[in-house]
């Protein structure tokens, strides 16, 4: 992370010394972790899935969970935005600070928690109902009735993801008719619509094709510079390509984490090296 | 492949064409039996006619009243199903999803409801028809196959549910969408084309089933006005013709069974054609 440094320099007025203050101290906010896990452990009647884990994620920033099939990486991705509730069998304890709230406490808004984290799956989930309405959906729940507003933000979402020139003319088709890779940007763009600030993303390019891949890759490059974004991959690549931060998990425990040039090309560990010789 | 091979693909691609086709036979000697039989006696008159004097003793008229009853009968049964089905298939589905045993032992009480056969039902409606004093009549049979269908109904939309991925709730979940909004707003819907043929393959077996309104419902030549008369249902129509001495009216029984047949099959292929209607926009 980037050390931020305060030095006084007379030659400035003091109107523009505050100014500078204000940028370095929203550089230091930008690079401040937004989310801070602490002593992370998920467990079922088998076994623990997490193991104690602690980790703390910058914002602003893509990171990458990398790790073999049934280390972890989903569990973690799902507890940050308490999708590990809907399975009784998973007990979760230990502490997910984002932006200094505790997530894990009880009374929590889940709603609204999990409006501030788009979820992007393995496999495009399209809710049944039409392109449309599958962004405007996320608005309608946050209350928004006005139609020019929430048509607004379809186009503007739908645009942010590539997407609209492509539809703009059969908005009331069924989601389910666009392709894979349509679908998938379709909901990112859903996500983007409720306004978060962290992207999950599980996979998001498995199911696809490279040309689609391509484009979720770039559009995550573009995202980064207002979202956080945090990603499960299995290809060593795509880290490479898309990661500022890898995080190497092995059977619920974190290995090696950095970035994606210290640990995939000088890893310390012998479980990642061999991981790196398998995976390659 | 080895000749062991072969002849195992062979037995077992037997096995499964003998398995499937014997259905469908079975299927069209039912209908060429009741067709043959019920075609002749069938007229305009049985159809659009209530039975005037002596129906069931070879009297002039026809089987509107039965006709008309059961459609009054298993609609009011399905509607009430359906107020206690949906709800209960969504709760099992949405509410109960972290409880995978407490579902399971619901399914197991509802599968066994299903199997529970239509008599015991009908001595069910019967005797909590005498609790309340209420006589035979519309709203008794209503209850009674209501009870009936119940668990059909909701074990069908518990398996339409459980066929929507857990990833698409999850999609909803983080959206911000609370249990109940999931529920309505994105279950509901996914399920739709499933609802539909769970609903109408549930009317199909309403209007179908004789034993469970035998004591419930009464029999009456008009056709109810209010909930508290007795109703006529077409397959006590056919069970008492078809127990009658006279020739004619054992065949005008057939006649009323096509009537039935031809209802049920036109349930069966609404159901598919709705369900094939309403699940363009689902996920498969």
């Amino acid at each position: 992370m980037k050390q931020m440094t305060f030095t006084y320099q007379p030659t400035l007025s003091a109107e523009s010394v505050t100014m500078q203050n204000e940028i370095a101290m929203a550089e230091e906010i930008k690079d401040t972790s937004i989310i801070s896990i602490k002593n992370l452990n998920v467990k079922t009647r088998d076994g623990a899935i997490l193991k104690n884990i602690n980790l703390e994620i910058p914002k602003n920033k893509i990171v990458v969970l990398l790790g073999p099939s049934g280390c972890g990486k989903t569990t973690l991705l799902k507890s940050l935005n308490r999708l590990t509730d809907l399975h009784k069998e998973l007990k979760v304890s230990g502490q997910i600070i984002i932006d200094g709230q505790d997530i894990m406490k009880a009374g929590q808004n889940l709603s609204a928690m999990r409006q501030r984290m788009g979820l992007l799956s393995q496999r495009p989930f399209p809710l049944p109902a039409s392109i449309y309405k599958n962004v405007a959906y996320g608005l309608k729940l946050k209350g928004i009735r006005s139609k020019k507003l929430i048509a607004h933000s379809v186009e503007t979402n739908l645009k942010r993801v590539g997407l609209w020139n492509e539809v703009k003319d059969r908005l009331k088709s069924p989601a389910t008719s666009l392709s894979i890779g349509q679908q998938q940007r379709l909901c990112l763009a859903r996500g983007l619509a409720v306004k978060p600030t962290i992207i999950l993303a599980d996979e998001p390019t498995s199911a696809l094709d490279p040309i689609s891949t391509k484009i979720i890759e770039n559009l995550f490059k573009e995202l980064k510079q207002h979202y956080t974004i945090i990603m499960v991959t299995h290809v060593l690549r795509q880290a490479l390509r898309l990661a500022d931060h890898v995080v190497f998990m092995y059977y619920g425990e974190i290995i090696e984490q950095g970035h994606p040039d210290e640990i995939l090309k000088n890893p310390k560990t012998t479980i990642l090296k061999k991981y790196l010789i398998d995976g390659n | 492949m080895n000749r062991r091979k072969i002849i195992e693909e062979w037995i077992f691609k037997t096995i499964s064409f003998l398995a499937a086709y014997s259905v469908v036979l079975i299927l069209l000697y039912l209908l060429i039996v009741v067709f043959n039989k019920g075609i002749g006696a069938l007229s305009w008159e049985i159809v659009f006619s209530l039975p005037k004097g002596g129906y069931y003793f070879g009297g002039g008229g026809g089987i509107l009243n039965a006709i008309v009853g059961s459609f009054y009968l298993s609609l009011g049964a399905t509607v009430l199903a359906v107020f206690i089905g949906l709800p209960a298939a969504l709760f099992i589905n949405v509410q109960l999803i972290r409880l995978k045993r407490t579902q399971n032992t619901i399914r197991f009480f509802l599968d066994a409801l299903w199997g529970i056969p239509s008599i015991v039902y009908g001595a069910f409606g019967f005797a909590v028809m005498l609790f309340f004093g209420l006589n035979a009549s519309l709203l008794a049979g209503i209850i009674t196959v209501a009870l009936l269908i119940t668990p059909i109904l909701v074990r069908a939309f518990d398996e339409v549910l459980k066929t929507i991925p857990v990833e698409l709730q999850e999609a909803s979940y983080s959206l911000g969408s609370t249990r109940t909004e999931t529920a309505l707003k994105v279950l509901f819907k996914q399920g739709f084309a499933g609802f539909i043929t769970a609903l109408l393959l549930a009317f199909g077996r309403g209007i179908g089933d004789a034993a469970s309104v035998l004591f419930t419902a009464g029999f009456t030549d008009n056709i109810p006005v209010t909930l508290d008369e007795p109703v006529a249902t077409l397959p006590l129509s056919i069970f008492f013709q078809l127990s009658s001495p006279i020739e004619a009216v054992r065949q005008r029984a057939y006649a009323a069974a096509v009537v039935l047949t031809v209802i049920i099959l036109i349930i069966s292929v609404s159901a598919r054609l709705l369900s094939k209607r309403y699940s363009k926009n689902i996920i498969k």
